[in-house]
C-alpha cells in the first residue's frame, strides 16, 4: 500500500511540473523565458515520472522475482540519463541560433552579448 | 592501447545495458540476465568500435580515470539535484504570477578544459532561472541569460559568479582539473 | 511481458491525458509563435514529453520495447534540434 501511494506522489509532482512548462510556454514573452519553462520544467517533471517507473521496475524485480523488472528499471535509466544529456544541449543551441538570428531578449534589464568580441575560433562567412 | 581498452569497455557496458533481460529459456547459457550470444555479439561488436573511435572518445589526458574523481561527480548529483529542485520552484513561481525581470549578463568561471566548461554549462542551465546563452572560446567565458536580474550583482563586472551559479565553479574544477 | 502486482492502469491513462494537454499547450505556441526560434522551443518540449508518455505507455502495455524507442527518439530527436539550431543561425553545416 505505501509503495503504491509513494508511486503516486512522484507521478503527480512530475505531471505537475510537465503541466507548468506548457502553461509557461503559453504565459512567458520571448523565446529566451520560454526556452526557461519549456527545458527546466520538462526535465525536472521527466525525472519524477522516469524516477517512478524505475521504483516500479525495481519492486517488480526485487519483491517479486521477476527479471523483466530489472530490464523496465535500466532500460528506463538510460532513457532518463539520454533526456539529461540531451535536453540543456538542445537548449543551449536554440538559444544561441536566436541570438545569432537578431531576436532580442524582451524587457531586458541589460545585455552583454551584444559586445561580445570577435573569437579567433569562428568560421568567417 | 589505454584509449582503446577505455571506449571498448565504455562500449561493452552500454550494450550490455541496452540488452538486458535476453535470457530467455531457448538459449543454450544464460549469465544472469543476458544470454551468451548476447554477450559474444556485443563483445565483437564494441572491439570494432572500439578500434575505430578511441582517438575521438579519448583526446589527450586520461585524468578522468581516476576514481575519486568519480566519487565527488556522485557528491556532485546530489548537490546539483537541491539546487536544482530549487531552481524550479523559481520557475514554477515566475510561470504562475508572471514577474520576469530578465537580461544577459556575462560570468568568467575561470575553467581551464573544455569538460568542465561543458559541465557547467549544463549546471547552469538547469538551476535557478539561468541559461546558457554562448561562450567565448577564447577565455571561457559564458554568457547568461538570468530571469531575474539581481540589482546589486551588476555593481561588479563581470558578474561574481555565486549570483549565477551558487558553488558550481568550486565542484567542476575539482571533478574535471 | 512484466506482471505488476496491484497497479492501478487507470491512473496511468489519467497521467498520460494529463500529459496529452500539455503537448497541446505546446502545439499552439508552435502554431502562433511569432519567430522561428519560437516554433523550435514548442517542438523540443513536445519531443520531452513525447519520450516521457512512450515510457508510460510501455508500463501500461507491459512491454519493454516501446522504452528502447524513447531511448532512440531522444537522440533522434536531439539532434534535429541541433540541425535546425544550425539552420537558423545560417552558419555552415
Amino acid at each position: 500500500m505505501w509503495f503504491e501511494i509513494i508511486m503516486y506522489i512522484l507521478l503527480a509532482i512530475g505531471v505537475f511540473f510537465n503541466l507548468l512548462a506548457g502553461a509557461g510556454l503559453l504565459r512567458f514573452p520571448d523565446v529566451y523565458t520560454r526556452l526557461h519553462a519549456g527545458t527546466k520544467c520538462t526535465t525536472f517533471g521527466s525525472i519524477f515520472i522516469c524516477g517512478s517507473v524505475i521504483l516500479l521496475g525495481l519492486k517488480a524485480w526485487l519483491f517479486n522475482g521477476n527479471d523483466g523488472g530489472a530490464s523496465l528499471a535500466l532500460h528506463t535509466g538510460v532513457a532518463l540519463a539520454a533526456i539529461l544529456l540531451t535536453n540543456p544541449t538542445g537548449a543551449h543551441a536554440i538559444a544561441r541560433a536566436a541570438h545569432r538570428s537578431g531576436v532580442k531578449p524582451a524587457q531586458a534589464v541589460i545585455d552583454e552579448l551584444e559586445k561580445k568580441p570577435e573569437s579567433k575560433y569562428e568560421v568567417k562567412k | 592501447m589505454v584509449a582503446f581498452v577505455i571506449t571498448t569497455i565504455v562500449c561493452f557496458i552500454t550494450y550490455l545495458l541496452l540488452t538486458t533481460g535476453t535470457a530467455n529459456n531457448s538459449s543454450m547459457v544464460n549469465l544472469w540476465l543476458w544470454s551468451i550470444e548476447e554477450i559474444i555479439l556485443g563483445l565483437i561488436l564494441s572491439i570494432i568500435v572500439g578500434i575505430i573511435a578511441r582517438k575521438i572518445f579519448i583526446k589527450k589526458s586520461i585524468r578522468m580515470l581516476n576514481p575519486v574523481r568519480w566519487f565527488i561527480f556522485i557528491g556532485y548529483l546530489f548537490y546539483f539535484f537541491y539546487e536544482m529542485a530549487k531552481a524550479n520552484f523559481d520557475v514554477a513561481y515566475r510561470v504562475i504570477t508572471g514577474k520576469i525581470n530578465p537580461g544577459i549578463v556575462k560570468i568568467s568561471p575561470d575553467l581551464k578544459t573544455d569538460l568542465g566548461t561543458t559541465m557547467l554549462a549544463n549546471s547552469i542551465t538547469l538551476t535557478p532561472g539561468t541559461l546558457t546563452v554562448d561562450v567565448d572560446e577564447d577565455c571561457n567565458d559564458l554568457y547568461i541569460h538570468w530571469i531575474n536580474v539581481k540589482k546589486e550583482a551588476l555593481e561588479k563586472k563581470p558578474v561574481d559568479c555565486k549570483y549565477v551559479c551558487a558553488g558550481f565553479p568550486k565542484w567542476v574544477r575539482r571533478i574535471a582539473e | 511481458m512484466i506482471e505488476f502486482f496491484g497497479l492501478d492502469v487507470s491512473i496511468l491513462l489519467i497521467v498520460l491525458t494529463l500529459l496529452f494537454l500539455s503537448i497541446t499547450m505546446a502545439i499552439i505556441r508552435v502554431l502562433k509563435g511569432p519567430t522561428a526560434p519560437d516554433r523550435v522551443v514548442g517542438l523540443d518540449t513536445i519531443n520531452t514529453i513525447v519520450i516521457v508518455s512512450m515510457i508510460i505507455y510501455g508500463v501500461i502495455s507491459k512491454s519493454i520495447i516501446y522504452i528502447d524507442v524513447a531511448i532512440v527518439y531522444a537522440f533522434l530527436s536531439y539532434i534535429s534540434t541541433l540541425f535546425i539550431a544550425k539552420y537558423l543561425e545560417g552558419g555552415e553545416f
